[in-house]
């Protein structure tokens, strides 16, 4: 809502001397935040009324041109040329003489120009930076100013304007009306309520035979008939100045004051062609599949939840949101029917949506309007169009209003009191609320509060108690910390994922989140079988983007968008992780809607939790480049397969559990470098190397190397228990083993612990060996054993019994031999 | 050695006579003396203070002494003995001493070079002040709770008494779900997990949700439409706008110094009433002090408690709303929301682990 202090002081005592800081400052105490303040741009120099005396047409031109005589107030009449075609002998115009600069650096001198010396300019209201209108030049009208008055402060160049943002709950403040009432109070200073007027008494038959059908959508419909109205009266240009301010533009002058009352009584209006019009008015629902024409050109099928308004040829508006083309003001038209109404506000919300026709009149009908003016909105309208139209009332308003009294509401005095934490005395509290323009009925401190008419938010006693903190004041409220009783932390699982993102990042991973949108392109890049459970995905109906439409079901190709943005970016060492939620799409339970009035019962509260998909937690790196980079010390390492599968193990020792990882097959890893991680009998993840394919489809070096893991699957970590500490000497032994290729290094060293049984303390693979001696198709993996017993020295025999023992089991189940 | 029968004179046993004593400590020290380097002293060593030296012959004498003479006798030889030790020890200490500083010297190494062969890597931002403030509020006696980012639509509106026709809602700027009737949608703010919280338990209630919500803008200077957000929820006997207050001050001054406070404004929620959003004073913005726009709060509106199954009239609650990215962008001077989003390593490896 833009407000034009100029305009917003014909309705308030601003104090002498209020300055816009003051003025944005009580704003914003009120709740309308200020988005911006407007200052008008800066014109200098001579910028005055004139008044046109003669008008020379020339001739010979590409277009035609005039050569004006103007009345500056000076002892002679100046000379000027002007393109425009829209004034006459006497009209007053706004004359920039030379020296004057207008708002663009635009200096004015006397210039030679189409034969003539034109001693200055008439200006458009784009020239003058006031508006957008540049078809013909700013005319005055014929007389209220005397020719040479300094022209600045009349157009309001000097008015500023504040744009506030006023809350879906406030819709009264989208008029000045209401501005006014919360400045005023503010601002403790006298206002006027332009709303608070007794239209005239008008006589004679109703303006036109309406019949409301939809009582529950339509509680008031007013409506006039005017006749006389000149179709070329123009609006006068304070009028056009202030529609400009606030945004709107100028149509016609029937439009414009439809506009121009709405922005001053928040009520919105609707003006017919009443010539137009084919018998009675209907306000109904639309029957389905109807059609309407609107203002817009737009042919609508209409829906059986629209309201319309129909006469005998059938829909001629879609009530509350936009008029249609066959009732539509043209430039002939001398009588007109003024609708002003008062519609429920959801239903326009509704049709809206359904025609996505936002509108300043559905902005303010779906925040409610205040009923009460709806005749007093059309006698404004009236007098408008009787001053600079020339057109009068006919016969009486039609008035159909079915409204129900409105229930009071119970407050208890103190409960502000207890809601804010300050001390607000009963009379406080009536004050307070009467500023805001309820009716208080106080029964010692039981109160029974009418909220006004246009305030159809005050339905509850909590949005009265905060009209009573926010006219008080919230700098009001102290600062007090609240006894919060103990809590027990952080849970297990909150504690894991924060270690799980430490351990990655001490490890070398730099965290990137990324937005959690896909798109088949980036499921095909990875080599997704048509059947793979990821291409499931829970599509967004309205994405940010049409290539990626779908919610994350694995968050490798984030990760790997980020990776190339940073190789792109000249990086090429590039270790990233992220961690959050994907959204498996393989499951469609529609979640049920209950009502709000208590809460759902266990039954329907059970079927909505469990409509909201399980959306897992997971956690993921890709790496490419060196791992460790080359130095002084030597050359660097490139980043493999392995550092993938070791981030798999870091996240595991992290979380606590243990982890076994075994060959796999998955894309989009490499089949032969692809490790499948496993916690209990579950597969938890895969890591490893990128298929070549994948990297080459997402122009990622080759190698990339990448894991997976959906850390909600790993179970919780055991508690973890003291190992006994022996202080007898180890027995070291070293041996070798010559085992087939095939098997897994995991599988050898399963069978030594389990063959060395409990003196086994320590076993580490030291060495893996092909080539000769080794035959062909095996190789050699070497081990150093500690072995150490837990009460005693441990013998040589106990040693070589144990360390056999390891072998023999080895051999047994991997075919291991004893190198000699 | 004497005989068994010779007369005990320990002055006429030659070898344990003053000027044999004598003789051999000045003999001892002049060795070690010249003994240039610590192999010579080794060298040197066994002639002194070995087995067959004169000081530990002599000591072997004084056993066949008279018990009246071996006293006297004893203390010399001991005396004897100590200075050859002491001439010995102190000669070692200053050879091991050129020594060490010699060697020492050699093993010299430039301890400024870098040795980063496995690089550290870092915590995003947003996840390290989003702990932060977890932190705080855990700190305080609060529980961190938690909901899912495809959220339902009951639970991310009507509960939270934002009714299907509600301007507020269309303001929303929702991402829907397919299909229509799924009642589901990317949540836009974290306020369902107040609603989750509430129909779960009954108060007290102190709880934190920070988590990652969705809105149909564009990604620009200042805008991300997949943004974080924290959401605290207190709901108890007695608790007002004061206690609300003091929360929000408590954090701000955590997180933006001891003389951080926040300020007030009236606003609009459904979900809370009366409502404000709240500015946060920063003392250390980079651009001098002053106020920043952080987030909404309220108590909690009397229909969301009756929607979750808490009574009203028994029970009060607040509730507060904060951006991360916001709070980030004016704690940590970022001029430019994409650096926070595209997941340049150059501007997150800048925070490090624990930032």
């Amino acid at each position: 809502m833009r407000v034009p202090i100029g305009w917003l002081a014909e309705h308030v005592d601003l104090p002498a001397g209020t300055t816009v800081e003051e003025l944005d400052t009580a704003f914003v105490r009120l709740g309308l935040e200020v988005e911006e303040v407007h200052r008008p741009p800066v014109t200098t120099g001579p910028l005055v009324v004139g008044r046109v005396l003669e008008i020379e047409e020339l001739t010979g031109f590409k277009k035609p041109i005039r050569y004006t005589q103007v009345d500056v107030g000076e002892d002679e009449p100046r000379g000027i040329v002007c393109g425009a075609r829209n004034f006459a002998v006497g009209d007053l115009v706004v004359a920039a003489l030379p020296g004057a600069v207008l708002p663009g650096d635009f200096a004015i001198a006397a210039r030679k120009t189409y034969d003539h010396v034109s001693d200055g300019m008439i200006c458009s209201v784009r020239e003058l930076g006031i508006g957008e209108d540049h078809a013909g030049i700013l005319v005055l009208g014929q007389d209220g100013f005397e020719p040479g008055t300094p022209a600045a402060g009349l157009l309001g160049l000097d008015d500023v304007v504040i744009e506030l943002n006023v809350t879906p709950d406030r819709g009264y403040c989208l008029a000045m009306r209401g501005i006014a009432r919360e400045i005023g109070t503010g601002l403790a200073v006298d206002w006027r309520d332009a709303g608070a007027v007794t239209p005239p008494a008008w006589s004679g038959a109703p303006a036109w035979q309406v019949e409301v059908a939809d009582g529950a959508r339509c509680d008031r419909f007013s409506m006039i008939a005017m006749e006389g109205l000149d179709p070329t009266a123009p609006s006068p240009w304070w009028m056009r100045r202030r529609l400009a301010q606030s945004g709107i533009r100028s149509i016609s002058l029937a439009v414009d004051v439809t506009n121009y009352v709405m922005l001053e009584l928040g009520q919105p209006m609707h003006a017919f062609d009443r010539g137009t019009v084919r018998g009675p008015i209907v306000v109904r629902r639309a029957t389905a599949g109807e059609r309407l024409t609107t203002l817009d050109g737009v042919d609508r099928t209409l829906d059986a939840d629209d309201l319309l308004i129909t006469d005998d040829s059938g829909p001629i508006g879609l009530a509350g949101v936009m008029g249609g083309a066959s009732t539509e003001i043209g430039d002939r038209t001398t009588s007109v029917l003024l609708e002003a109404a008062h519609w429920e506000p959801t239903g326009i919300a509704r049709t809206v949506r359904r025609h996505k026709l936002p509108s300043e009149a559905a902005k303010r009908f779906e925040r409610g309007t205040d009923p009460e003016v709806t005749v007093v909105a059309l006698a404004r309208a009236a007098a408008l169009l009787a001053e600079h139209g020339g057109a009068r009332v006919v016969g009486s308003p039609v008035d159909a209003d079915t409204r129900g009294p409105r229930p009071a509401i119970p407050l208890d005095a103190g409960r502000p009191a207890r809601i804010a934490g300050v001390d607000y005395p009963t009379s406080q509290v009536i004050e307070a609320l009467t500023a805001v323009g309820a009716g208080v009925d106080a029964d010692g401190d039981q109160l029974q509060v009418t909220p006004p008419s246009w305030r159809p938010d005050l339905t509850d006693p909590a949005d009265l108690v905060e009209e009573v903190v926010r006219l008080a004041g919230y700098d009001d409220i102290p600062s007090v910390l609240p006894n919060v009783p103990p809590g027990r932390g952080l849970t297990e699982r909150q504690r894991r994922r924060r270690s799980i993102g430490r351990a990655l990042a001490e490890a070398g991973y730099v965290e990137a989140p990324a937005y959690p949108f896909v798109g088949t392109a980036a499921l095909d890049a990875l080599g997704l079988p048509e059947d793979d459970v990821r291409r499931s995905v829970v599509v967004v109906r309205n994405p940010l983007s049409e290539e990626e439409p779908a919610l994350r079901t694995t968050l490798l190709p984030g990760l790997l968008a980020t990776l190339a943005r940073n190789l792109s970016r000249g990086q090429r060492d590039v270790a990233v992780f992220e961690h959050g939620s994907v959204f498996p799409g393989d499951r469609r339970i529609p979640a049920p809607v209950p009502g709000v009035d208590r809460r759902p019962d266990d039954e329907t509260l059970a079927a909505l939790l469990g409509a909201v998909p399980a959306q897992p937690w997971h956690v993921a790196v890709v790496l490419t480049g060196h791992r460790e980079p080359r130095g002084w010390w030597g050359p660097g390492r490139p980043a493999g397969w392995a550092d993938a599968v070791q981030a798999a193990r870091i996240v595991a020792a992290t979380a606590g559990v243990e982890l076994t990882v075994r060959a796999g097959d998955l894309a989009p890893w490499h089949p032969g470098r692809c490790a499948e991680l496993v916690v209990g009998e579950q597969v938890v993840g895969h890591a490893g190397e990128l298929h070549p394919r994948v990297c080459a489809a997402l122009d990622l070096p080759a190698r990339t190397c990448a894991m997976e893991l959906d850390v909600d699957a790993l179970p919780p970590a055991p508690v973890p228990v003291g190992p006994p500490i022996s202080n007898f000497p180890p027995v070291l032994v070293d041996l070798a083993l010559v085992v087939p290729e095939e098997v897994p290094a995991a599988d050898v060293q399963a069978a030594l612990r389990a063959g060395a049984g409990e003196l086994l303390e320590r076993l580490q693979l030291f060495d893996v060996y092909t080539g000769p001696p080794v035959p062909a198709g095996s190789r050699s993996l070497a081990y150093a054993l500690t072995l150490r017993a837990p009460e005693r020295t441990l013998t040589g025999e106990e040693a070589n019994a144990a360390r056999d023992a390891a072998i023999a089991t080895a051999a047994e189940r991997t075919g291991a031999v004893l190198r000699g | 050695m004497s005989g068994a029968n010779d007369p005990y004179d320990p002055k006429q046993v030659a070898a344990l006579s003053a000027e044999t004593l004598d003789g051999a400590v000045r003999a001892a020290t002049e060795a070690f003396a010249a003994a240039g380097d610590l192999e010579a002293l080794a060298a040197a060593r066994p002639a002194h203070l070995g087995d067959r030296a004169p000081v530990l012959l002599a000591r072997r004498e004084l056993g066949a002494l008279p018990p009246a003479a071996r006293s006297d006798a004893g203390k010399r030889v001991n005396a004897a003995r100590v200075a050859v030790t002491d001439a010995y020890t102190a000669r070692l200490a200053v050879l091991e001493a050129e020594r060490d500083e010699r060697v020492l010297a050699e093993e010299r190494v430039d301890v400024t070079l870098p040795w980063d062969r496995t690089p550290r890597g870092a915590r995003h931002p947003l996840t390290t002040l989003t702990d932060r403030i977890a932190d705080v509020f855990v700190g305080m006696g609060y529980e961190v709770a938690e909901g899912p980012e495809l959220e339902a639509e009951w639970l991310n509106f009507d509960a939270l008494n934002i009714s299907t026709d509600h301007p507020a809602r269309s303001m929303m700027d929702t991402l829907f779900v397919a299909p229509e009737d799924s009642g589901l949608v990317l949540r836009t703010h974290t306020s369902p997990v107040q609603a989750r919280t509430m129909l779960e338990r009954q108060p007290p209630i102190y709880v934190v949700a920070p988590g990652r919500v969705y809105r149909t803008d564009e990604l620009d200077a200042t805008h991300t439409p997949v943004f974080h957000q924290v959401e605290g929820l207190a709901v108890d006997r007695g608790l007002t706008m004061a206690h609300l207050r003091g929360t929000l001050d408590h954090l701000a001054r955590q997180l933006f110094g001891a003389d951080a406070v926040t300020r007030w404004r009236p606003s609009y929620f459904p979900f809370t009433e009366p409502s404000a959003e709240f500015d946060v004073w920063f003392p250390e913005h980079r651009d001098g002090p002053r106020w920043v726009e952080w987030g909404g709060c309220g108590m909690v509106n009397p229909r969301v408690l009756t929607a979750c199954g808490i009574d009203p009239e028994t029970y009060t609650g607040f509730a507060f709303g904060c951006g991360i990215e916001r709070a980030l962008q004016f704690r940590h001077e970022v001029g430019d929301m994409r650096d926070i989003v595209e997941g340049d390593i150059r501007f997150t490896t800048a925070f490090g682990v624990e930032q």
